[in-house]
């Protein structure tokens, strides 16, 4: 028994029919930690979500949660709480009702499953609300009822299924700011899965990234952004250009590559095709000579200093050190 | 937000074929409401007034007529007769979609041929399906009446349109309430209690108000199989056939009365819980 971690993944493989969505995979959760499950639609991460929830029958393998193996546990048995893409909160039962729905179901009297239903309201500052039905709030409001509803239970780990995806592109910043928030205080494991690298980046303390229902890179965001494992997860995270060089590929950070005149330095010609003003920076985008997309992402007065347009020829040059060589 | 605009364009350019639709659709109307409106009017009839107009006076004699049992038409008891044996038939529906509507969810073997046998009586004739479980009882020697026979031959006719009715309701279910109730740990019954029955409750009580409704007008499968007491159709039918008074009209009228409060009760109840929950993203 390895208590080192909330939830550890032995072996997990989940097949549809003959349709082999999550393949064989191994994943230690370490205490406390919010880890984002990254990857484009398909790539299994919602059903590895669902399997730890108990949604979904794992075909092969074992999951353990503190320590324990809950592979055969029905989802109440197993310590977890899980936040549905669209909340799923109940429409016929006000925000108190659905909040405290779980502490019903455990025979808990009226009165204090609904000042402990208050407490969570509170939790997630939405104590104003508890006479609300569901249908009469907004997007942002639904999910801080769904957060409390899962709370409740006083979770060991809390599993979160697009969270965001619903919500405007500032109110995701903000709910995002709130998980957070939630997650340090207390002291609980987030599983968090997510399409959204930036989301992930932002929130991780681990970041696993999916792609064909197996896991190709587990770390700190850092760790992932800096020493991408592979083409793949350099292109999905984006902010790199992923380079034929010599006699493989590699990996450079559009922010660490420059245009003008390269010298000695390693770099490609090319002809710029978009130019975008990003703010803080700019991003020039190059169709090199032998047919492969790159950027740079210039500082303003940088860029401003010698400005080029769409057409003109560019060489994107950067230093040896930046290059990250690729597996495969 | 379309609506302005489009009205707008509307009434600038309307084609000769709207005119024409426009005609139609009211010849329609007052060939539906026409003659229950005639109805409606000559049930006031004045005491020595006959069953076409003009009035002679007007009156609520006809109506105090309903109410006395009549030589030819015992119109309480079989009205009574037939608001219980509508009771029954909605319960039972009730109870059979549901259980089948919840079922039908997952595909299971056979589910296609099952679905097809069950909706067959739909478009069974009516009166030979009554026939047949008239000469059936008859067959095995048991008396047919009203919670019998009558009831089953109604039920053929009422099962399957609630089966449809609930397909309609159940799939707009998102399966993702149950995994969140299950998941706040309550048990398939707790589930079913507290979360699936309650959610779906404006569409279940559709159901139970159309089968009520089918089950209180029902003639032709009920006439071979109702046995020795009528309900209120064929007692209704039987007057026709056997005197004309105003008393008819009387009856139609309070008869329209009772369905319209009725289907009114709950139109009302349904929209109210529906705008209550208002729109929800699950849903």
């Amino acid at each position: 028994m390895d208590l080192r971690f909330d939830v550890e993944l032995i072996a997990v493989t989940k097949r549809y029919g003959t349709t082999v969505a999550v393949d064989n995979v191994s994943l230690p959760i370490p205490k406390a930690s919010y880890c984002c499950l990254l990857g484009p639609s398909g790539c299994g991460k919602t059903s590895t979500l669902r399997m730890i929830a108990g949604h979904e029958s794992i075909s092969d393998g074992d999951i353990l949660i503190n320590g324990a193996n809950v592979t055969d546990l029905p989802p109440v048995k197993r310590g977890t709480a899980m936040m549905f893409q669209n909340y799923a909160l109940f429409p016929h039962l006000t925000c108190l009702d659905n909040v405290a729905f779980s502490l019903k179901m455990r025979g808990v009297a009226k009165a204090e499953r609904h000042r402990r239903a208050r407490e969570f309201l509170a939790l997630v500052h939405m104590e104003d609300y508890a006479t609300r039905l569901p249908g009469q709030l907004s997007g942002g409001q639904q999910q801080r009822i769904a957060l409390a509803r899962s709370l409740i239970m006083r979770p060991s780990v809390l599993l979160l299924d697009e969270p965001l995806s619903a919500l405007d592109p500032f109110l995701r910043v903000k709910m995002r700011e709130e998980l957070k928030r939630l997650q340090r205080e207390l002291g609980i494991t987030f599983i968090h899965v997510t399409h959204s690298q930036e989301e992930a980046m932002a929130l991780a303390d681990m970041m696993v990234v999916m792609e064909d229902g197996h896991v190709r890179q587990s770390g700190t965001p850092r760790e992932v952004f800096e020493r991408p494992a592979s083409a793949f997860i350099a292109r999905f995270i984006g902010g790199h250009n992923v380079l034929p060089w010599r006699n493989g590929m590699i990996a450079v950070r559009a922010d660490h590559c420059q245009l003008g005149p390269a010298g000695d330095a390693p770099h490609v010609n090319g002809r710029v095709t978009v130019v975008e003003y990003q703010g803080p920076v700019v991003r020039v985008a190059i169709a090199t000579d032998d047919g492969q997309e790159a950027a740079a992402l210039l500082p303003d007065h940088v860029y401003h200093g010698h400005p080029v347009g769409p057409g003109d020829a560019a060489s994107l040059s950067w230093s040896e050190t930046a290059a990250h060589p690729l597996m495969h | 937000m379309m609506a302005a605009p489009t009205q707008a364009s509307a009434s600038e350019t309307r084609p000769w074929t709207f005119y024409l639709l426009g005609t139609l659709f009211c010849a329609y109307l007052v060939f539906l409401y026409g003659p229950m409106l005639v109805i409606y009017v000559l049930s006031f009839q004045g005491p020595d007034g006959g069953v076409t107009f003009p009035m002679v006076g007007t009156s609520v004699v006809w109506f105090e007529k309903i109410t006395e049992p009549g030589q030819m038409a015992d119109i309480p008891s079989s009205f009574w007769r037939s608001i219980g044996l509508a009771t029954v038939v909605s319960f039972l529906t009730v109870l059979a979609s549901v259980a089948a509507g919840l079922g039908f969810r997952r595909h299971f073997p056979g589910s296609g041929v099952l679905f097809y046998l069950a909706v067959a009586s739909l478009v069974m004739p009516s009166l030979l399906v009554g026939f047949g479980i008239g000469l059936g009882f008859q067959f095995l020697g048991i008396k047919t009446s009203l919670f019998t026979s009558a009831l089953g031959a109604q039920l053929t006719w009422t099962l399957p349109f609630g089966l449809f009715a609930m397909f309609a309701v159940v799939n707009r279910f998102n399966r993702s309430w149950e995994e969140a109730a299950s998941d706040l740990g309550a048990s398939s019954w707790q589930r079913l209690v507290h979360v699936t029955l309650p959610i779906l409750l404006p569409g279940i009580l559709g159901v139970a108000m159309g089968a009520l409704t089918l089950s209180y007008d029902e003639y032709a499968r009920t006439t071979l199989t109702i046995g020795q007491q009528n309900t209120l159709p064929l007692e209704i039918y039987a007057l026709i056939s056997s005197a004309t008074s105003p008393t008819l009209f009387a009856i139609g009228t309070v008869t329209t009365a009772v369905s319209f409060t009725v289907i009114g009760l709950t139109l009302f109840l349904v929209f109210r819980m529906q705008r209550r929950r208002g729109q929800t993203p699950a849903a």
